[in-house]
């Protein structure tokens, strides 16, 4: 295996780690506030349909290059949208967060699906965008060996993940605004009784994770696949659910899981690159990725512990 | 009929009716936003039910998966574990059915009953990798089970594609004749519908949820482990042992369910590029139902119908099936926010507001 192998190998991680990224940014900053987000994977559905259809007809109506950004514009928007929803319904009504978090899977998945098919003349899938992101060189940087491959030639939207882990974690962490959306999260009372607004705050992380989320399904829409069909996300939100966690919580954390969760991804095209397959049934190697989130699971990080209230409705006035 | 939903699933039964009605408006509103006709919509899907024999035999069929993983989901949640598992493990269902299907040869008496046990011993392993890894390491089953799902259809991929498979056709060799269960003087009398007896199993299954839970110590355990893990172990139940045990019961019940998909109705199983889904919609089965045996099978048997009936409207209407998804979602949502529904009736109905408030 040589140098260039290597690199490529980082740059294909990097491109499949993005979306997981982004949606397991949305989903810490739900459940940071207190809300469990097992919608990732509806809201990652909404965004990728939305990116798809918008930057066809942008592509369509002559916007050029710009197309895929107003894509990825029109994914986050539609992101919202279904986390208003999730929003509603366990903020205001407090209706179980997981049972609120699978409907939208569903609500999104069929939504999706039926304009699709209403869009499209009963296609099962979006008409093809051309007009997609493509992967941009950073100059001097990208002549580094290995890591001018590996990271920094890649689509914009992979930078725009890694920015958004930092502002996230100084977010988190630095800032009042932070301090609040994890105190909502931790101990719901104590925060209201020092004044926090609690269903404000929970408000606004849950439409943020909407805005992450959906982004992510833009990327996979804008990038990888040009499309959006019933097979788009399959089972992406869950992966980044599971980097929610399995990074504890913390925008590092997840931003390492997504990553680890990529780099086995690549490492799977690498061993069907050298026909391992040869000697490895290929059904092993799909599943490695896999195993080894679990071997690491187990051997590494142990009992993660989520935040305080997570999960519990909160009545206001209730101290 | 509200009194006796009340004794059986012990909730009223006023919330899930309105939520059916409101689930069902909310559909024909997206229907008529999207320029079809609604009404001729939903008798089309009326009519694919129970329209002829044959559909209505392959309408229980499409039930009785739903049931079995509807009651592993609840089961898990009774016992404050969530299973996103229910997939993995009826994939491995199908995959220990398969195996004793295909390549042991045995009399009928004992053939059948041994597919189903291996099968559902396969699906009770599967669960119990999680509910081990979380009781001696503390992984969190949610990420192990959504794992545990890629690796099962990886694996059964590997094992029907490498010792199974009947060359040229992409699926497992035919089982034999005495592994299947399937009942064929049922299946002549609804126009050779695949009938079985996976069926009768899943209403056993849900007497048994019932029992085990509610009526033996060891049911009582684990709810208690559900309720109040600290409290359980004050208590002196072991926490981890009932961790594992609930995990391995709740992947039986979701292996059963692949187990009659391959001895009762498909009779081979295929290699499959993506999951089914019936293990997701068990998750959404049990929500139905309140992870309430009684419920779940109400559960299964609305989302089995509304399904099975949804193709119907895509040939009588020409609506897309998928409307069917946004339907079950929106009762799904009305069930589980019943603060929603009695809201809607506060603010609908004022001149009952006095007397409503018992709503």
């Amino acid at each position: 295996m040589d140098l260039a192998t290597i690199g490529n190998m980082l740059n294909t991680a990097f491109v499949f780690s993005t979306a997981l990224i982004l949606a397991s940014l949305g989903g810490i900053l739900s459940e940071r506030s207190g809300i469990v987000n097992i919608g990732l994977e509806g809201l990652m559905t909404a965004g990728a349909f939305a990116a798809a259809v918008s930057a066809y007809h942008a592509q369509e109506a002559g916007f050029g290059s710009a197309s895929p950004w107003i894509g990825l514009g029109a994914g986050a928007l539609f992101g919202v949208l279904f986390a208003l929803i999730h929003a509603v319904a366990t903020i205001s009504f407090r209706a179980d967060q997981v049972v609120s978090g699978i409907v939208i899977n569903f609500i999104a998945a069929g939504s999706t699906l039926y304009l699709v098919k209403l869009l499209f003349e009963g296609a099962g899938e979006t008409s093809l965008v051309n007009e997609v992101f493509h992967k941009i060189q950073i100059p001097v940087l990208s002549d580094i060996p290995v890591l001018g491959e590996g990271l920094f030639t890649a689509y914009p939207t992979t930078y725009l993940a890694l920015i958004l882990v930092a502002v996230i974690y100084y977010t988190l962490y630095k800032t009042p605004f932070g301090l609040r959306l994890r105190a909502v999260g931790e101990h719901p009372s104590a925060a209201d009784t020092v004044g926090i607004k609690v269903l404000r705050m929970r408000y606004t992380a849950v439409l943020l994770s909407g805005v992450l989320a959906g982004l992510g399904g833009a990327t996979i829409a804008l990038t990888t696949t040009g499309t959006f069909s019933h097979n788009t996300i399959s089972g992406q939100g869950f992966i980044a659910l599971a980097a929610v966690i399995f990074g504890k919580w913390n925008p590092l954390g997840a931003l390492g899981a997504a990553l680890f969760f990529g780099f086995a991804q690549s490492i799977n095209n690498v061993l069907q690159l050298f026909d391992f397959s040869s000697h490895v049934p290929s059904e092993f190697i799909y599943m490695l990725p896999y195993v080894l989130t679990i071997l690491v699971l187990v051997g590494a990080v142990g009992r993660s512990k989520a935040p305080g209230a997570l999960g519990e409705p909160y009545f206001q006035g209730k101290r | 009929m509200n009194k006796l939903i009340k004794a059986i699933t012990g909730g009223s039964a006023i919330v899930p009716i309105v939520a059916i009605i409101l689930g069902l408006l909310v559909g024909a509103i997206i229907m008529l936003i999207g320029g079809y006709d609604p009404i001729l919509a939903y008798r089309s899907l009326i009519n694919k039910v129970f329209g002829n024999p044959y559909d209505f035999g392959e309408t229980l069929t499409a039930i009785t998966p739903l049931i079995f993983t509807g009651l592993s989901v609840a089961f898990a949640f009774r016992t404050g574990l969530f299973n996103i598992g229910a997939e993995g493990q009826y994939i491995m269902g199908m995959t220990g059915a398969t195996i004793i299907g295909v390549s042991v040869h045995l009399p009928w008496y004992i053939h059948a009953p041994l597919a189903v046990i291996v099968g559902a011993l396969f699906g009770g392993f599967w669960g119990m990798i999680a509910g081990y890894l979380k009781a001696a390491r503390g992984v969190n089953e949610v990420i192990t089970t959504i794992m545990l799902n890629w690796i099962a259809l990886h694996l059964a991929n590997y094992i029907v594609n490498d010792y199974l498979l009947e060359p040229g056709k992409g699926r497992s060799y035919m089982i034999d004749e005495s592994a299947s269960v399937t009942i064929g003087w049922l299946s002549r009398l609804l126009e050779d519908a695949r009938m079985h007896w996976g069926m009768l199993i899943a209403l056993l299954a849900v007497v048994f949820f019932y029992v085990f839970l509610w009526r033996t110590k060891q049911g009582y355990e684990l709810r208690v482990v559900g309720h109040n893990p600290d409290a359980a172990k004050y208590a002196g139940i072991n926490v981890n042992r009932g961790v594992v045990k609930a995990m391995f019961i709740s992947g039986v019940l979701a292996g059963l369910a692949g187990v009659f998909q391959v001895l009762g109705v498909f009779l081979n199983q295929a290699v499959s590029a993506s999951h089914t889904g019936h293990g997701f919609d068990g998750i959404a089965v049990a929500l139905l139902g309140g992870n309430n045996p009684v419920g779940v099978l109400l559960g299964a048997i609305l989302f089995g119908s509304l399904s099975y009936g949804a193709a119907g409207m895509s040939f009588g209407a020409d609506v897309p099936p998928e409307i069917i998804r946004i339907v079950i979602g929106t009762v799904i949502f009305f069930v589980a926010a019943p603060g929603i529904i009695r809201w809607i009736i506060k603010r609908r109905l004022p001149g009952k507001k006095s007397k409503g408030e018992v709503i």
